[in-house]
């Protein structure tokens, strides 16, 4: 396809995802209040609307009408930047994530990808490095909440962030390391290519198990800690020590104020949503499932993505189901557990994994 | 298509003006980012001519390529070696002498 | 023409970004324009058709490093830069002899600049990952080894020099 072509797709799939995903941010919060609350025994919002679905209208009304604050004191620059970073930086991350093969419309055939392209005889083509593109952004979101910190002119504010940073850049490493495990068995960094590499069965000995060739089977460690180095780089419990309500006020937010405030929100959120993503991506092969050959090809492509939406539907589920659990750890229990028992955990997967791909070969 | 040069003279410019930075301010962790902004117009230089031996190859094959980028991979791994023992060493300097300016640092007497 | 014009647009955004850190004062707005040196690069790295060193710039250089020195100016917390006067000879013998350096290799590079030839966007299999890895693992198996113990010193150097004395 030429490239005015790409240029329009592009540009009505960004505005379809970027909506879809701040309704979703917006839903997720709803659903994370009624599953706490029923966790904890008792409704969560049940007055606005029915059920409390009208809850993030009202969430959201109360942002845009609450007092901007703009303190004298604080560095006013990077006070302003730094949550348009946060939210930026996790935004850019859903541009790599593909949704399902290929949608036609009106005769034009895209990728259901933002970065996605179909070439001329049909084949999709990606970005050869989207998992580092995934990670690069990721680092780049640890100077959205320094500068809040720092520019907040702040005692909790700073140490605050400072805490918050550290945590993330402590478990990236982890994070980045856990990946390395399905790179060895898929043996591509494209996001389309691994999905691709986890069609079919698993056959084992010459005949064919019926279970699908997923990641999750022979990686569960690594998927165990990826699990653990992304809720701790979402800042999600148990590791949210930096912005817990019951420590140090409320972190490198504590000066921000309505529509700030929810830009740091909305960046939590999507964040958790990028990590559900690539979690069913590398471990839960995408958005397979079984094909329904009765459905009109419109409903054909659009199969994996209800299948795709599940599995992160269930990992968002997973997120808030933990929440409402678990307590949360302690700084130096937290720092010491990524350092000292994920961070050689990956390592030792990597070995492992490496031994039996070089030896099978 | 672009040519080589240009990208040259852009490396040129940036390490330029990063050994005038390294030689003007006074703050010294200013100074150590112009070292790091001179590694960097280094790095561009390689990878440029990593692309151009690419287009251009030598016909003995002595000049593998794409071992320009391999050798910026090893550039960032000794620049950010260097980083970690050099702020530490800026830390420790800041708490015995309080300051954070090079003029100030200038005898061994405290 | 669409790769000029990219090439001088991220061009710009360096250079613009490195005099941002000469003549800013305090320390964090030149880590912060330092920052935007390295995401542009980057940039033109994609130009030259290596992608994975576009990738490990922004993770390590941007994301890391500079990370780094973002925290220990949040963590010294000195403040802006004060007028001191500086050396003599860095000023007078310096800048002068900097100002030749470079304009005599940029004379050169702009005289013979048709001799050099160019570059572009070469075909999809220049810079790929698992070409990157045959070379490091082969060609350069002993200074990747090297490095490993080279990080090892560097790590332990900071520890033992970040220690508070009592």
């Amino acid at each position: 396809m030429d490239t005015k072509t790409f240029i329009i797709a592009a540009v009505i799939k960004i505005a379809l995802v970027v909506f879809i995903m701040l309704t979703g941010v917006a839903y997720t919060t709803w659903l994370e209040r009624k599953v706490i609350g029923r966790i904890q025994n008792r409704w969560g919002p049940t007055r606005v609307g029915p059920f409390g679905l009208l809850q993030p209208l009202a969430d959201g009304v109360k942002f845009i009408l609450k007092e901007d604050l703009l303190p004298d004191y604080v560095h006013k620059g990077l006070f302003i930047l730094a949550p348009m970073l946060a939210l930026v930086m996790s935004l850019i991350s859903i541009a790599v994530i593909p949704f399902g093969e290929t949608i036609t419309i009106a005769g034009h055939t895209t990728a259901l990808q933002i970065s996605g392209m179909v070439s001329s005889s049909g084949g999709i083509s990606d970005i050869n490095i989207g998992l580092l593109i995934i990670l690069g952004v990721t680092s780049i979101g640890v100077y959205g909440v320094a500068l809040a910190g720092w520019s907040s002119n702040s005692k909790y504010s700073l140490l605050g962030s400072l805490r918050a940073s550290a945590q993330m850049i402590s478990y990236e490493l982890a994070l980045g390391l856990s990946l390395v495990g399905i790179l060895l068995l898929s043996g591509t960094l494209s996001l389309r290519q691994i999905v691709y590499s986890q069609s079919g069965n698993w056959v084992l000995g010459g005949h064919d198990t019926h279970v699908p060739h997923w990641f999750i089977f022979p990686q569960i460690v690594g998927f165990f800690i990826y699990l653990l180095a992304a809720y701790a780089e979402t800042n999600r419990i148990p590791f949210d020590m930096p912005e817990a309500e019951t420590e140090l006020v409320a972190g490198y937010h504590t000066e921000y104020s309505s529509m700030k405030f929810a830009m740091f929100f909305m960046a939590e959120y999507v964040n958790m949503f990028t990590v559900a993503c690539l979690a069913t991506l590398l471990f839960f092969g995408g958005w397979h499932g079984p094909q329904l050959s009765f459905l009109p090809p419109l409903g054909q492509s659009l199969l994996p993505v209800v299948y795709f939406a599940a599995k992160v539907f269930f990992f968002i589920f997973l997120y808030i189901w933990i929440r409402g659990t678990l307590p949360r750890f302690r700084y130096d229990q937290l720092m010491a557990f990524g350092w000292k028992f994920l961070l050689p955990l990956a390592i030792a997967n990597i070995i492992v994994t490496s031994l039996i791909v070089a030896w099978g070969a | 298509m672009v040519p080589l040069s240009w990208y040259l003279i852009l490396s040129g410019i940036l390490f330029a003006l990063g050994v005038l930075g390294f030689l003007l301010k006074r703050n010294i962790i200013t100074i150590f980012m112009s070292i790091e902004l001179m590694l960097n117009a280094v790095n561009l230089s390689f990878v440029a001519f990593a692309n151009y031996w690419n287009t251009h190859p030598v016909a003995d094959k002595s000049i593998v390529p794409l071992s320009g980028q391999v050798f910026v991979f090893f550039v960032m791994v000794v620049a950010a070696a260097e980083a970690a023992v050099g702020l530490a060493i800026i830390i420790s300097v800041f708490r015995t002498r309080e300051t954070l300016n090079v003029d100030r640092v200038n005898l061994l007497k405290l | 023409m669409v790769h000029q014009v990219l090439f001088i647009v991220f061009g710009l955004i360096c250079v613009a970004g490195a005099i941002n850190l000469l003549v800013q004062r305090h320390p964090i707005s030149s880590a912060l324009s330092l920052v935007v040196v390295m995401a542009s690069l980057s940039l033109i790295y994609l130009l030259l058709g290596a992608e994975f060193v576009a990738a490990i710039q922004v993770i390590v250089y941007a994301g890391a490093i500079m990370v780094l020195f973002v925290f220990v100016i949040m963590l010294l917390n000195a403040g802006a830069e004060e007028r001191t006067r500086g050396s003599r000879i860095a000023l007078f013998v310096g800048v002068p002899g900097v100002i030749i350096l470079a304009g005599t290799v940029g004379w050169m590079l702009v005289s013979g600049s048709g001799k050099l030839g160019s570059v572009s966007i070469s075909s999809s299999n220049f810079g790929e990952t698992h070409q990157i890895a045959r070379l490091l693992f082969n060609n350069f198996l002993l200074p990747f080894e090297i490095t490993s113990v080279l990080i090892l010193i560097a790590i332990m150097g900071a520890v033992v020099l970040g220690k508070r004395e009592n």
